[in-house]
């Protein structure tokens, strides 16, 4: 009994430590965004001075995080729109409808959970260009690159093959009986579907949502790629990467933690409502790519 | 219209705008990665000439796609080892044992995972800071002040181990909870009745239970760590200093830049296929026999 509490001691310490290393550099910027700058020059383990709101609205203003903001609403609320509205019916038919070309577009899907966007940003980028140098030649400018409705579509498109996946997977499960029993009440097919299915798949809808939340909201590969005109539309993330690599030379820290904060603050209040669904979510789809 | 043309038309209007969505941004730009790695093409037009393996020919002798190389396969191989092995050792402690509190440190485990990398890597520029930031500060108090370079060219690399084994382990850990509270629980306490440690627990009812969950993860994992390395690279160190931190995709991006697109698609093209061999060749090694419970 006494080696089993030793033993106990251990993993506590060990717990308490990964917690530590996990919350308090959190804790440590939400505190470090109320900071004015010469305390950055002292002890970073003092606490700020005074709640020292500046850093926000100059965030707001001359960083225009403000704006960033808005676009990053923007783009994420758009993808989520879009991933629904053509993941749904499609995740919807491919798992309880026999039709020619079902298992090729299935095993499609199921290939493209291996293609990590990293890897086809590039063509992305070149293919849009190319296509706004063909507008520009008919109508005098391009409108796909630097176009935030453009980027919620390759958002939308790229987390397809998941999306489907794990609708699918859930789709499937269901029982025959509620479609059955609504074609004989005299339904269609599509208000069946959207009446009938969609509100039995409301578990495996959120999953989607909060993942796809998480990820439109965070990305910032593609676009920092698509978005690239100086003077033109960024996401926060974006925006704030370019905060942070200009803050070397203008030490503009209190401005920097600040954006983090903002950026951070989303996600972080969404993970507290839903922590529960979210993580219990993992499991409904398996593994997340 | 009869009932099979309406069905038909249904699942057609149902399927068309994702197929199409799929085809047009990920199957086609994926075959463009590899067509593109055979052609050279223009930095600002569009025009591309063929020049076979070229591409592919100058990357190999190319130092710093070399160096870009060996620090991809050092992270994947440190990455996959420690997230892994955390993940393991603390969703069994939590499953196996009535931890309190034990709820509180799954929630906040997970913490790392829903914070984008841009976030993670100003949290890391933090801590790292040479001059004031939190590790050397902690250090410190230990006794002469310390000042280590942590994000200096020998340092680097370690340093993007623990901030990429920092945001994985709590996701990896909750998904072995989850595998691991289906393990009977009569399994354990016969064996515990037998004399069993904890420690052979672990090893010969756990893992061997979970082995399937563990396979398929391992697998997701590697490809995830290729990608993960790039997004904490580009955000936290832009490859320097010197080359020290560069990995393969952010090679392959950085080439994009100087608009060599042909050379940056044939570094694509390696990494890709890569990370396939090395995924096919992991689930090969792990292969055993399912057990049942």
């Amino acid at each position: 009994m006494k080696k089993l509490s030793l033993y106990k001691a251990l993993i506590y310490v060990a717990f308490i430590i990964l917690s530590i290393t996990v919350l308090v550099p959190v804790a440590w910027v939400i505190l470090a965004s109320f900071k004015q700058n010469f305390e950055f020059y002292g002890n970073p383990w003092s606490l700020p001075v005074g709640l020292y709101f500046q850093n926000f609205s100059e965030a707001f203003k001359t960083a225009k995080m403000g704006e960033y903001m808005l676009s990053s609403v923007v783009v994420t609320a758009l993808a989520l729109a879009l991933i629904l509205v053509i993941s749904l019916p499609a995740a919807y038919c491919l798992s309880r409808f026999a039709f020619w070309g079902n298992s090729v577009l299935n095993a499609f899907f199921m290939a493209g959970l291996f293609i990590n966007v990293n890897y086809i940003v590039v063509p992305i980028f070149l293919m849009l260009r190319d296509g706004d140098n063909v507008l520009k030649e008919i109508f005098g400018s391009g409108f796909l690159l630097n176009n935030l409705f453009v980027l919620a579509l390759v958002y939308a498109a790229t987390a397809l093959p998941f999306t489907i996946y794990l609708l699918s997977s859930y789709f499937a499960g269901l029982p025959h009986d509620f479609e059955e029993a609504a074609y004989i009440d005299g339904a269609g097919y599509f208000e069946t579907m959207v009446k009938i299915m969609f509100p039995l798949a409301k578990p495996s809808i959120i999953t989607v949502i909060l993942f796809n939340f998480l990820s439109f909201w965070n990305e910032y590969i593609i676009s920092m790629t698509l978005l690239s005109k100086a003077g033109g539309p960024r996401t926060l993330p974006v925006g704030l990467m370019n905060l942070m690599q200009g803050q070397q030379a203008k030490a503009q820290y209190g401005i920097m933690y600040a954006g983090l904060v903002l950026v951070m603050l989303p996600t972080l209040i969404l993970y507290i409502l839903v922590q529960k669904k979210l993580t219990e979510g993992m499991t409904v789809g398996g593994v997340k790519g | 219209m009869n009932a099979v043309k309406r069905k038909n038309l249904f699942v057609l209007l149902c399927v068309a705008p994702a197929t199409a969505l799929f085809f047009i941004f990920m199957l086609y730009p994926t075959f463009s990665v590899f067509r593109m790695s055979f052609f050279e093409r223009g930095a600002y037009s569009n025009k591309e000439s063929y020049v076979a393996f070229e591409n592919f020919k100058v990357l190999l002798f190319d130092e710093r796609f070399i160096r870009a190389a060996q620090n991809t396969i050092f992270l994947i191989v440190a990455v996959t080892v420690f997230t892994m092995s955390l993940a393991l050792l603390f969703a069994f402690f939590l499953t196996r044992d009535r931890v309190f509190g034990g709820n509180f440190f799954r929630v906040v485990f997970y913490i790392p995972n829903i914070l984008s990398v841009v976030v993670i890597s100003g949290v890391f520029s933090a801590i790292y800071d040479a001059e004031n930031g939190l590790l050397n500060s902690f250090l410190s108090v230990f006794g002469k002040k310390i000042t280590v370079l942590w994000k200096g060219e020998d340092t680097v690399i370690y340093s993007l181990i623990i901030a990429l084994v920092w945001q994985a382990v709590g996701y990896y850990m909750v998904m072995y909870m989850a595998s691991m509270s289906a393990v009977p629980k009569s399994m354990y306490e016969s064996a515990s009745l037998d004399g069993a440690s904890r420690f052979s627990e672990f090893f010969n009812i756990t893992l061997p239970l979970i082995w399937t969950n563990l396979r398929t993860t391992l697998t997701f994992f590697i490809i995830s760590t290729i990608n993960m390395a790039f997004l904490f690279v580009k955000a936290m160190t832009s490859g320097g200093p010197n080359g020290a931190s560069e990995v393969v995709l952010s090679f392959m991006y950085n080439q994009k830049d100087d608009g060599l697109y042909g050379y940056s698609m044939a570094a694509g093209v390696l990494i890709f296929i890569f990370s396939f061999l090395l995924s096919f060749a992991v689930n090969r090694v792990t292969k055993r026999r399912v057990l049942q419970f």
